[in-house]
């Protein structure tokens, strides 16, 4: 372990690099993404204006991408609790350098999601309606009690351990702007490392570890529940509620997981963040999306094996129907995919792979590249009516797809066998972006298929097609997160100076010695 | 007589034991803040009396009064509805022709913003050997409402009567309630409704459902405004076939637009009357009859394309 040889000083200079140095890169990503995000604030003042109408949304979908990303946002959201407080009650040492970063995860998008459900209010003017006539029996007010307590929660929990380390940087940033050594002197809550204090933080954060994890699964519990609480078919569903908690932990590990790599990249940490800790990251990729896998197959297959009248119409159009590309890309390239390649360095024929001429990556490469162009040709060009009757060729276009995917995987397996940092990247982009779809997936095709069947619809209101405004909002938030993610690790060391320093330790429960634990802030300055 | 609404209401529930219906109107009176001193009609309907809806109900002739009452203050809240009344709606598929008379009157009733059918007549089919047949569906008014449920500001609510309302000025257009309600019954105002002179020159009234306002949910209400001048809701009176019957199930009496004035026990009783998705236990103030014997030509027997997959 290189960490534990590292002198003090060369050590925190490498932490700390994040919080000093900007070069242009910095600057672009934040101008790019303030960007978007301007975009997105105009998208929703033209649906302030115009109001709702804007969107895709109409009666038969009341709900669509806002409610997504919503879901989407609070699951992604759920990783702070796995991580610092599962982790920690378990005695996993190695999370120590990536605890924090998926604390700032949490708070980051549990911001973005608690913003969906308003922006998606058709009268956001009255807001305040929801305290002044709140009534508890509604699914909504639990959605808000829990995630305001779980944001604070997480909010303490993030800051709680930070406090050492804002010590630090109050004693480091001495000479520094004098609005960092007013904020580093304000949050550090005068810390100066006493025992005293020690026991205070450890104990604390013993009794937050416990503490956030029923608020944490309650807080997905109640989301799934704005949707379990309703009578219609695919909504209406008991195992809901851990179903929704299981695909939550399952992407926001994987958000923690290209986290780490953008960081690594970015800050340089590879010794910090080492292939070790992407590899049991993998692992607990790898169990959350087989228990996710398992709720999701005990989800389907139940309506499924009875085919209930109520639940044939979106059944259907999710399995081989409108919405299927969809649903097996968040089954196939969500889940199947993504586990195959992180346990890729473990598989012993991937190397075999190489050796068939079909796979060769140059050869294999050009021809899936000009195939999906050729492909994409008549997908851009009108729709011949000709087609119209056909249903299988009508199809042809996702099998072929779907062939060019497998045949591109296969291609890259034994790259990624060489490569298991880039594989776990790749199969965490892939959960993240499955997960996002597999919301839409539970919501748009049960609003496709009420109980009373979508009749004399006006035009264009009998499907659900997002619009732009939809769209730029989405972007806004996701570079919001971005944002908000990346401004926090400039201004906080984004890897736990004090706690990575505790690791190689037995327990942290030990009694600590002055001489092996001294305060941070005693720390000779570099 | 020195008398205030409550004690006034104890009064005659305790003397008229006998007639529920005495209590009729009284209620609602104190929605025009009726205050204690104010002459209060104490009112008895006959059940055995046929008739309108205005006979049976010994509902007071309050005549066009009530929009004027109603123009001092726009009216928000309706308090619990009208005493000791439940009000029910039987629809008879067997006379419906889907001629969608009740929607259009529905709609300038109600100035309905475009887009939206409070009262929508599906064409149905339950199975493949079944004919096709017109399916009206008003809001069911659920005595076990889910919209009612999930309403997070109760800007939906359920009146004694039996009616749910909805209240557009409460309303944080969420629509929880829209994606709760089985029938599809609710719609919302996406854009800014258009405001014709006509709607602008009546008061803002939750009983009549104007004004309509951007970003809010409406539905159907069974016309209570219409219904406290001794009205049928406008659906009902609009009616060419009769179909829609409507009254007040403790008079165990229904009245269509023909002037036939039927007990509603009996109607739903010897017509095997039921009511829609009874499975979902939403308990529906509204009964259908069997499109049994129809009167008129069924729907083509190929629905609309968007038809698949529903049931009744």
């Amino acid at each position: 372990m290189p960490r534990r040889l590292d002198p003090f000083s060369p050590r925190e200079r490498v932490l700390l690099a994040s919080l000093t140095e900007a070069g242009p890169g910095f600057y672009a990503l934040v101008g790019l993404l303030l960007a978007v995000i301007a975009w997105g604030i105009i998208a929703y003042i033209v649906q302030l204006r115009y109001g709702l109408g804007v969107t895709g949304l109409r009666d038969n979908f009341m709900w669509g991408v806002y409610i997504t990303n919503f879901v989407f946002f609070i699951g992604v959201s759920h990783v702070g609790a796995l991580m610092s407080a599962i982790l920690r009650i378990t005695g996993a040492e190695w999370r120590r350098s990536v605890t924090r970063m998926a604390e700032a995860i949490t708070f980051a998008s549990l911001l973005m999601g608690a913003l969906m459900p308003f922006v998606d209010m058709g009268r956001p003017d009255r807001i305040l309606n929801l305290l002044l006539h709140g009534r508890l029996q509604s699914p909504l007010l639990w959605d808000i009690m829990a995630i305001t307590t779980y944001l604070t929660g997480s909010t303490l929990f993030l800051f709680v351990p930070m406090i050492p380390d804002i010590a630090l940087l109050r004693d480091r940033f001495a000479a520094g702007p004098a609005w960092r050594r007013r904020l580093y002197t304000i949050l550090s809550l005068g810390w100066r490392g006493t025992e005293a204090q020690r026991r205070h933080l450890e104990r604390i954060m013993g009794i937050m570890a416990i503490i956030i994890i029923p608020i944490a699964i309650s807080v997905h519990t109640v989301v799934s529940w704005i949707f379990g609480m309703t009578l219609r078919a695919g909504w209406n569903s008991t195992v809901f509620g851990p179903y929704f908690v299981s695909g939550a932990l399952f992407s926001g590990a994987a958000a923690v997981v290209t986290a780490m790599a953008a960081f690594r990249w970015a800050y340089r940490l590879q010794d910090y963040i080492t292939e070790e800790h992407f590899r049991k990251m993998g692992y607990l990729v790898i169990t959350l999306g087989m228990i996710y896998a398992y709720f999701t197959f005990a989800e389907y297959i139940t309506p499924a094996y009875k085919m209930a009248t109520s639940e044939r119409g979106y059944l259907t159009a999710v399995f081989s129907g409108q919405f299927a590309p969809l649903f097996w890309f968040t089954q196939i390239g969500g889940v199947l995919l993504p586990l195959l390649l992180l346990t890729v360095p473990r598989i012993s024929w991937v190397p075999r792979l190489a050796r068939i001429p079909l796979l060769r990556p140059a050869p294999a490469l050009a021809t899936i590249v000009t195939s999906a162009v050729v492909l994409l040709l008549p997908a851009v060009l009108p729709r011949t009516a000709a087609l119209g009757g056909f249903e299988v060729l009508r199809q042809l276009p996702f099998w072929i797809i779907a062939a060019l995917g497998g045949w591109l995987f296969l291609t890259l397996l034994p790259v990624f066998r060489q490569r298991p940092i880039a594989a776990a990247v790749v199969a965490s982009v892939l959960v993240n972006i499955a997960a996002w779809l597999k919301r839409f997936v539970i919501i748009v095709p049960t609003l496709q298929y009420p109980f009373l069947p979508i009749q004399r619809a006006p035009f264009g209101w009998a499907f659900y097609r997002p619009t732009w405004v939809e769209w730029s909002i989405t972007a806004g938030a996701v570079a919001g997160f971005v944002l908000i993610y990346l401004l926090f690790s400039k201004v906080f060391p984004i890897v736990s100076i004090w706690e990575t320093r505790e690791e190689g330790h037995r327990s942290e429960a030990a009694p600590l010695s002055a001489g092996e634990h001294g305060g941070v802030a005693d720390a000779p300055a570099p | 007589m020195g008398l205030t609404r409550r004690s006034f209401l104890k009064i005659v529930a305790a003397g008229t034991a006998a007639a529920a219906a005495p209590l009729a109107g009284s209620r609602f009176l104190g929605r025009f803040r009726v205050r204690p001193g104010s002459h209060l009609p104490a009112l008895v309907a006959s059940r055995e009396t046929p008739g309108t809806v205005v006979q049976l109900s010994g509902l007071p002739d309050s005549g066009g009064d009530i929009a004027v009452a109603y123009a001092a203050e726009p009216n928000t809240r309706t308090g619990p509805g009208e005493a000791g009344r439940r009000w029910v709606m039987v629809i008879d598929l067997a006379r419906c022709d889907g001629c969608r008379e009740c929607t259009r009157a529905c709609t300038a009733m109600h100035f309905v913003p475009p887009g939206q059918e409070w009262i929508r007549v599906y064409e149905m089919r339950d199975h493949e050997a079944a004919a096709p047949y017109w399916f009206p569906r008003p809001c069911m008014q659920c005595d076990n409402a889910p919209c009612v449920k999930v309403c997070p500001v109760s800007a939906a609510w359920k009146r004694e009567d039996g009616i749910v309302m909805q209240d557009t000025s409460r309303c944080i257009g969420c629509r929880f309630c829209i994606a709760a309600c089985p029938y599809g019954a609710r719609s919302f105002n996406w854009v800014e409704p258009p405001h014709t002179p006509e709607e602008l020159a009546k008061p803002d009234d939750i009983e009549w459902n104007f004004r309509h306002r951007k970003g809010t949910t409406e539905k159907c209400i069974f016309c209570p405004g219409l219904v406290k001048q001794g009205k049928l809701p406008a659906c009902a009176d609009a009616c060419p076939m009769g179909a829609i019957y409507f009254g007040d199930q403790v008079e165990d009496a229904v009245t269509n637009s023909q002037g036939e004035t039927i007990r509603f026990s009996e109607l739903v009783k010897e017509n095997a009357g039921y009511r829609s998705l009874e499975e979902l236990g939403t308990e529906p103030r509204v009964y259908y009859l069997p499109p049994r014997k129809r009167l008129y030509p069924a729907p083509p027997s190929e629905p609309e394309p968007a038809t698949a997959g529903g049931h009744r």
